[in-house]
């Protein structure tokens, strides 16, 4: 029995490529029955998320199951499907590596380990899956968990949202209850807000210049608009203030912020300035209690993340090429399970 | 065997401070078990030497400045163990080792004095002392939980934070384990004054003063951050300011006490 792996991502496609290979969870069950009746093809697996559609099947011809899957994509879609396609230990190393996050976009990202996971259950539910797919899968599933413990490759956050809900964290703790303020109703002010809705942020208050926008956006992430005359009596009950408007000079100052101070007892005020030319005066980072970062500090820190994890890459890599020789040990042991693969080319 | 278990307390805590630099020092420093199972070795062999010393002077072992101390890193020891996990305070025995190492490293330098063995003491006397300085442990962890405050609050202040603010509890969760554990203290204080006046124990002068000027620092440390009046930089800082003065004036109450 060979292992296939034949698939799109983010690397070999674009996006507008990518969109129409890939397959709606819906779908699944009809797409992996079709699969399931490619001549020699025992069992599969198919993993469909915005970066990746990707076939996982066991099979004793892996060159009549690559066939068999461009047939049925092309059906889909009209269009011919620039497939990639690995066998036996490069498919294993591949499925290793895409599940402990080293094939992603953001590499280091948990978020594959989920859909693997879901593709996974799909597939075994349907009954699509072998035994030695089922071990492939679960040992994946150890290896990501032993990558994600033994190294440093999720450590730190990788976006200006995930960075300010990582600081946000380290001044507040949990962020349940805790109430923001978005002044100014740019696009990164509304990712950052939703990032920390996402973290439990349940109060938003949107102020704009523009009433109408901020209106609107209050209305798409369940905040509260307020008009800009009056975000500085408002600021004295929030904790998180994001601000990006277009203001020519700095509008959050060390005057307008000390008289704040005073009515939050205590309580600290964490400043995102998302805005070029900066809203906030750096000055007001010098004040007990206040924190502030603005979009370069932000970068850069997402920036320090990801050089830390293209550090730990290694050792992933090394701990991966340990779990393949075990997998591959194993998979030989199964009878017909040491077979040679068929040459593709 | 008194020696023989100082020693292996001091080395457990040296272990444990050195496990901690060469961590940070690699930059990849993740809390791990090293630092409490250490730490725990270590109060256990502080346990036994005083339990020892405990035998041969048929009272609680605080008849010298060393014996002091090392009661009061024991205190320490016992009380991260204890408030460690429950607040998963990560990085706090990192914090605390260094401390209670160098409360064992003095008491190990001072010149041992020959045991005195005691005619028999009231409970309450003996209560009395013991609930000081489990009180002074307490007031020691804060200092530690208002330490780790500052060097996160610098951290977040920078804008570069370093590998160690990744591990670092949030400030706000440090401010609030600072503020339980120095009303722990406080209390604890309180009820030693307690057992001290219930025991008869006539105290006046300066070790009065100086017992009553550590209680009211800390009671208007704690109200004024109780109500917010204080912001968290500046209750971290009198956390450790505090028991700075207290670590100075433990001798001078102890001389006192003699008197």
């Amino acid at each position: 029995m060979n292992i296939l792996c034949a698939g799109i991502n983010h690397r070999t496609a674009h996006l507008d490529v990518r969109e129409r290979f890939a397959v709606r969870e819906s779908e699944m069950a009809e797409v992996l029955g079709r699969l399931r009746s490619i001549d020699g093809v025992s069992g599969v697996v198919m993993l469909s998320t915005c970066n990746r559609v990707e076939l996982y099947a066991s099979s004793l011809c892996p060159l009549r199951a690559l066939e068999g899957f461009r047939d049925i994509l092309s059906e889909r879609t009209g269009l011919e499907a620039p497939l990639y396609h690995l066998v036996n230990p490069e498919a294993v190393r591949h499925l290793f590596r895409v599940a402990s996050g080293l094939d992603s976009m953001v590499i280091g990202e948990t978020e594959i380990l989920g859909q693997v996971k879901r593709a996974y259950s799909v597939a075994a539910e349907a009954g699509a899956a072998t035994r030695s797919l089922h071990r492939l899968f679960q040992h994946a599933f150890r290896v990501a968990k032993s990558v994600r413990t033994e190294t440093q490759i999720t450590s730190g956050p990788t976006s200006v949202g995930s960075v300010a809900v990582e600081l946000a964290g380290k001044i507040f703790g949990s962020l349940e209850g805790r109430r923001a303020m978005i002044l100014g109703a740019g696009e990164i002010s509304e990712r950052t807000a939703r990032s920390l809705q996402s973290r439990g942020v349940r109060s938003l208050i949107v102020s704009n210049r523009t009433y109408e926008r901020a209106a609107l956006l209050a209305a798409e992430i369940g905040g509260m608009a307020l008009h800009f005359d009056h975000w500085e009596k408002a600021c004295a009950d929030v904790d998180i203030l994001i601000s990006s408007t277009n203001a020519p000079h700095a509008i959050l100052t060390p005057e307008k912020i000390l008289p704040l101070l005073r009515l939050r007892r205590g309580v600290p005020l964490f400043v995102i300035d998302l805005a070029v030319p900066r809203d906030a005066d750096p000055a007001i980072n010098q004040l007990d209690g206040v924190f502030l970062y603005d979009i370069d500090s932000l970068e850069q820190i997402a920036s320090q993340s990801l050089d830390i994890r293209r550090q730990e890459v290694i050792r992933c890599e090394s701990l991966i090429e340990e779990h393949v020789g075990g997998f591959l040990s194993w998979l030989k042991s199964v009878p017909g399970g040491g077979r040679a693969a068929s040459s593709i080319s | 065997m008194e020696r023989i278990a100082l020693l292996a307390s001091t080395l457990c805590y040296l272990f444990s401070f050195g496990h901690t630099l060469f961590e940070l020092g690699a930059e990849r420093f993740r809390p791990g078990r090293f630092n409490f199972l250490t730490m725990a070795l270590g109060m256990a062999a502080q346990g036994w030497y005083l339990s020892m010393r405990g035998a041969a002077e048929h009272a609680c072992p605080l008849g010298t400045l060393s014996e002091t101390l090392i009661f009061l890193g024991w205190s320490m020891a016992l009380l991260y163990l204890a408030v460690g996990p429950a607040y998963r305070l990560s990085l706090m025995g990192a914090f605390t080792a260094p401390l209670v190492l160098l409360l064992q490293i003095v008491a190990l330098l001072l010149p041992q004095k020959p045991t005195m063995v005691h005619s028999h003491q009231s409970a309450w006397v003996e209560t009395h002392a013991a609930l000081s300085l489990v009180a002074f442990g307490a007031f020691g962890l804060g200092a530690v939980a208002g330490l780790m405050f500052l060097v996160q609050e610098g951290e977040l202040k920078s804008q570069r934070p370093a590998p160690i603010f990744h591990y670092l509890p949030p400030i706000h969760i440090l401010s609030e384990a600072t503020l339980q554990i120095l009303w722990a203290g406080f209390i604890l204080l309180t009820c030693s004054f307690a057992s001290g006046l219930y025991a008869h124990l006539m105290v006046a002068g300066g070790k009065l003063f100086f017992s009553i000027l550590i209680w009211l620092l800390y009671l208007v440390v704690l109200v004024g951050a109780q109500r917010g009046l204080i912001t968290g930089r500046r209750f971290a800082l009198a956390a450790a300011g505090n028991f700075i003065v207290a670590l100075l004036l433990l001798p001078v109450i102890q001389h006192l006490s003699r008197q």
